[in-house]
């Protein structure tokens, strides 16, 4: 069941919120041991939000959302409730506020189900890095679920919540969704507000909706979208009714696909489904032309530079001072800062945030962080140019399905390297989605679809059709071990 | 080829107490993240302007008005050490 | 190398709190003196995880203001930086700050001393956040202790940093005051430096005459008073004069502190802290566009400075340059001679009265301009009695004190106890009856001790309690005397 399906239930009063939160507990109770998607499940506070949701549904007119229980990565503030970011360094840190887009799910009537778990701090792209546990897939619990948004992506697809919250920094919401076999949308840099997001890359940084489907996407991502005071690089544009464009015909919709997201690193299984759902787009009266996004390569190395430079001041902040893990045995106020730090962060934190201090350096600055915000703009440039000639691109969201647990854990390079084809778009700031297209080795994969700033109805639009098209059944993974 | 004693300088301008054996698999690996980081220095890009931000915004500018803070128990509630209604750390030198 | 030999270079750098109602990123209140600790505090100046900062308009327009006043270029457009620096008063460990592209650049200063103008560069001007407040002590066990206050943190600073244009403790004074008033005038800081509102860093070097200035510059902090900065400039440019002369070689580059107590400076060598400030733009805040719009509404909006407030002074109301100069450092003072001189056509008389007077009987009763009860109304009437015979200038000093203390206007004292007396026949039966009274006197007099004849008129002014119009009196006491 999906989340607009249970909300048409809520409101015939077919089921209740309390008996749909109970369900969702109970879930998560059951696979929650194998799986490992939750750092925290938040019963209490779901069956209190599950009991007002009833009695406003009672009274009348509420939003799809309310009593529906929800996920949210562990890496956005909720007031009175643990946020730990997957760190030792925030365990038991207890926010006095909420995130903005907390607040407003809360507000509409939302139900909270739980923190969702994440690779440390959003670093990584297989939740294998969060300091409590490790996520598994569940369609293979061998497997990596993806990351940052892993404990998002996991959690939909496993049924322990309707939809879920993500972040995507370089990929954290698209990869997760492809691997995990659910819907995940990238915002427009800006669409949504950050505020109480935990910071990675402040310039990279969005929220976003991990779904079943696209329309439970759509709503979630109407509910959240919009500017906000708090947030000075939010955009003060007028949020669509993104549900409104869904089964809209995409005839004509000219959709690019980069040639060069189909090279020699990827996995021929994920390639042929890719090219099949492209084919599926055409047969749905898309104008399909091959397009060339010429600086593609570059986007990773500026990515491991812009994005740790960033980070390496956002968790500056983690000192031991004034909440978070601190070192109290130590009696020199430099060596409790330094040893706290040593201790709180994990291995990868610590490596992008050396990185990072290295890129912004003096001696160093023009050649690493100068040289890759340049860099940056001429991938910009890259998007530009084709987007005056496509609505949207297609391609791959990652070279391969979900990779094993444990396989690129010690090789950072390698673990690096599976964010190259969503990275890019991240880059530059612009909307993506990723949308299931088939299975590989009985895993998901996902088709990306990336558009120009705010093109998210048209992305939506497309994505719709295509879900509509292909059919691919929805069926929820077996769990059993 | 990145040494020993910058792999150290960095270590501390981040205030990260590294002990030996980390300081040199960090430097290992930094080592081979600063590779990939060479395919860039092939770009001509003298002509073009970096960016900062992605989006095109003017900056918001909020009116001078006070609202409400935390209170001191907020505030402190997940401060590691405190005393009298403030935070507290081991001294710091001072010069005078 | 002679000690005569040397000149010496200063730079100043001034950090002003702008006294906003509320802090540079966010809403919490930047009045915080006399708060309790940790009650001015959000998720935003505490450097939560996942806030965000977002930029106070009257910070940046008093920014902009005092840059104008400088005659500082102002930038179309601005940023703001992130300096990552890390000390446990910094919040985020990061300070928001501008980098190279402030809100306001070059601009000059223009100060007097000893009746000689000289302009002073400015460098720059720009916007900036400041730490929490650290106090030292000890535990409740015994340990040694820094206790954090965050009611200060994020409150806005404007930066004020000059060119290395000062050549003594003298224009470095002359300089530290003058700005020091146009902020008051501008009425973008309370610029007092006790409080810290008002902070000022110095960068000094002594070179031998004949040796091409270069970099190397000791750099004093810890200077808490303009006292203090001046003594701190005069001890170090003995102090590198003498390494001069001792080594031949120029003092070390380095950082000293003020020590108040023993009237030195001495070398902070700070260890841990490596300075690599690792400036990047702040990926929090767009770029500040500055419009033409809003330079002009700011220049309409500008209030008087001190430069033309003494040309004023000077040229309409003529008065003496001491006087005008007095009034100018006291800005209250000097809206008050304003407001009264509207009503009053005898300013150099009106000053007088203000700063001789007026200033002691505030002083003497513990009381300010703003709570004592005379206005500047009430104190043109009461001048104004004296130049219209009512009283003379011995009851105005006194009515002015009772009027500070008793509330009162002068013309209701005056109901009270009475005017000057002027009515001749009143005055000469007291005449006569101190004359009667002092036979002693009188044969002095006659005997040729013509100081008696003052203490005659003393003893009738005594017996009126000065109201006796002192004129009518002595013509009166002189003619009893036969003069």
């Amino acid at each position: 069941m999906t989340a607009h399906e249970a909300s048409g239930l809520l409101r015939n009063r077919e089921i209740s919120s309390v008996e749909l939160t109970e369900a969702v507990l109970e879930r998560i109770g059951q696979v929650e041991p194998n799986l490992g998607a939750h750092i925290s499940v938040t019963s209490d506070l779901a069956m209190k939000q599950a009991n007002a949701a009833d009695l406003a549904i009672q009274e009348g007119v509420v939003h799809s959302l309310c009593g529906i229980p929800i996920g949210l990565k562990d890496v956005l503030s909720t007031a009175d409730v643990e946020t730990t970011c997957g760190s030792r360094m925030l365990e038991g840190f207890v926010p006095p506020f909420d995130a903005t887009v907390v607040g407003k799910l809360r507000g509409i009537g939302a139900v909270f189900t739980g923190k969702l778990n994440l690779d440390e701090f959003a670093m990584g792209s297989s939740t294998e890095n969060s300091a409590f546990h490790v996520t598994k897939n569940p369609w293979d619990l061998t497997r990596v679920p993806g990351g940052s948004s892993g404990g998002s992506a996991a959690a939909v697809a496993s049924y322990e919540c309707m939809v879920s919250l993500g972040s995507d920094t370089g990929g954290s919401i698209r990869q997760p969704a492809s691997f995990c076999g659910v819907v995940g949308v990238k915002p427009t840099y800006g669409r949504v507000s950050r505020f109480g997001l935990v910071a990675f890359a402040s310039s990279l940084d969005q929220i976003g909706p991990i779904a079943r489907d696209v329309e439970d996407a759509a709503i979630l991502l109407e509910a959240i979208s919009g500017g906000d005071s708090n947030d000075s690089t939010s955009l003060h544009v007028e949020v669509p009714n993104y549900c409104e464009v869904l089964g809209r015909s995409i005839e004509g919709l000219r959709v690019g696909v980069p040639v060069e997201y189909f090279g020699s690193g990827l996995d021929d299984d994920v390639k042929e489904l890719v090219l099949k759902a492209i084919d599926q787009l055409a047969d749905l009266g898309a104008e399909v032309v091959d397009v060339s996004l010429p600086h593609t390569e570059y986007a990773l190395a500026t990515y491991y530079l812009l994005a740790p430079a960033e980070a390496s001041a956002n968790l500056a902040r983690y000192n031991g001072v004034k909440y978070g893990y601190s070192n109290l045995e130590s009696v020199d106020v430099s060596d409790m800062m330094a040893s706290s730090r040593a201790r709180g962060f994990g291995e990868e934190v610590k490596r992008r945030i050396m990185l990072g201090t290295y890129a912004l350096s003096a001696g160093y600055y023009d050649s690493y962080y100068l040289k890759a915000q340049k860099v940056r703009t001429l991938i910009r440039s890259d998007f530009d140019e084709v987007f005056q000639n496509v609505d949207l691109l297609a391609a791959p969201v990652s070279p391969s399905v979900a990779f094993s647990l444990g396989d690129r854990i010690d090789d950072p390079y390698e673990m690096y390297m599976s964010d190259a084809m969503t990275i890019p778009a991240s880059m530059a700031g612009i909307a993506g989605l990723s949308v299931p297209c088939g299975f590989a080795e009985g895993l998901p994969v996902g088709l990306q679809m990336l558009g120009p700033a705010l093109s998210e109805p048209t992305l939506l639009q497309a994505a719709y059709a295509y879900e509509q098209e292909a059919k691919i059944l929805f069926k929820a993974p077996s769990l059993d071990v | 080829m990145l040494d020993r004693d910058t792999v150290n300088h960095v270590a501390q301008l981040a205030y990260l107490a590294l002990d030996d054996e980390e300081s040199s698999e960090m430097r290992l690996q930094l080592a081979q993240i600063l590779d990939l980081f060479e395919s860039l220095s092939l770009l001509q890009t003298d002509q073009v302007e970096p960016t900062a931000r992605v989006i095109p915004l003017e900056l918001p500018l909020r009116d001078d008005e006070v609202k409400p803070s935390l209170s001191q128990d907020q505030v402190l509630q997940n401060a590691p050490r405190i005393e009298d209604g403030h935070i507290v750390v081991p001294a710091v030198l001072t010069d005078s | 190398m002679d000690a005569n030999s040397f000149r010496t270079v200063i730079g100043l750098e001034v950090h002003v709190q702008l006294n906003t109602e509320s802090k540079m990123f966010c809403s919490c209140s930047s009045g915080y003196a006399d708060s309790e600790p940790n009650t001015l505090v959000c998720p935003v100046c505490l450097g939560m995880p996942g806030v965000l900062p977002v930029v106070n308009r009257i910070a940046v327009e008093n920014t902009l203001l005092t840059g104008l006043a400088l005659g500082c270029q102002i930038a179309s457009e601005s940023k703001f930086d992130r300096k990552n620096y890390a000390y446990p008063d910094l919040m985020k460990w990061y300070q928001i700050s501008q980098y190279d592209m402030p809100l306001c650049g070059r601009g000059s200063l223009k100060i007097s001393l000893d009746d000689r103008d000289k302009q002073i560069g400015i460098t720059r001007v720009h916007l900036e956040e400041d730490t929490a407040k650290m106090i030292h002590g000890e535990s409740k066990v015994g340990h040694k202790i820094s206790l954090i206050d965050a009611n200060r943190s994020g409150v806005p600073l404007m930066e004020i940093v000059s060119d290395p244009d000062m050549t003594s403790p003298e224009e470095a004074r002359a300089y530290l005051t003058t700005l020091r008033n146009i902020l008051l005038y501008l009425d973008v800081s309370t610029a007092n430096m006790q409080d810290g509102a008002f902070r000022c860093d110095a960068n000094i070097s002594v070179w031998p005459v004949g040796i091409d200035t270069g970099d190397v510059k000791v750099e004093i902090k810890n200077m808490n008073s303009f006292r203090a900065v001046f003594k701190a400039l005069a001890f170090e440019e003995e102090r590198q004069s003498e390494v001069w002369v001792k080594t031949g070689q120029p003092p070390e580059q380095e950082t000293r502190g003020w020590v108040e107590a023993s009237g030195e400076t001495v070398s902070q060598r700070s260890k841990e802290y490596a300075h690599d400030y690792r400036y990047f733009p702040e990926p929090d805040l767009p770029p500040l566009k500055v419009t033409d719009q809003l330079i002009s509404s700011l220049r309409n909006a500008m209030p008087e400075l001190p430069d033309s407030i003494y040309k004023r002074l000077i040229e309409h109301c003529e008065l003496r340059s001491s006087d005008a100069l007095q009034l100018i450092d006291d800005r209250p003072l000097l809206l008050f001679f304003d407001e009264a001189v509207n009503e009053y056509a005898q300013p150099q008389r009106l000053a007088n009265w203000m700063l001789n007077n007026f200033v002691q009987e505030l002083r003497d009763s513990e009381t300010d301009l703003a709570s004592n009860p005379v206005t500047p109304q009430r104190f043109v009437e009461l001048l104004q009695l004296e130049d219209d015979g009512h009283i003379n200038s011995k009851m105005t000093a006194e009515l002015l004190r009772r009027m500070v203390t008793s509330g009162k206007s002068a013309k209701e004292l005056v109901a009270e106890t009475g005017g000057q007396i002027t009515d001749d026949d009143e005055l000469q039966k007291m005449v006569a009856k101190i004359i009667k009274d002092n036979p002693q006197a009188v044969a002095d007099f006659r005997a040729g001790k013509k100081q008696a004849a003052g203490f005659l008129v003393g003893q009738v002014m005594k017996a009126t309690k000065g109201r006796a119009n002192p004129g009518m009196v002595n013509k009166r006491i002189g003619k009893e005397l036969g003069l």
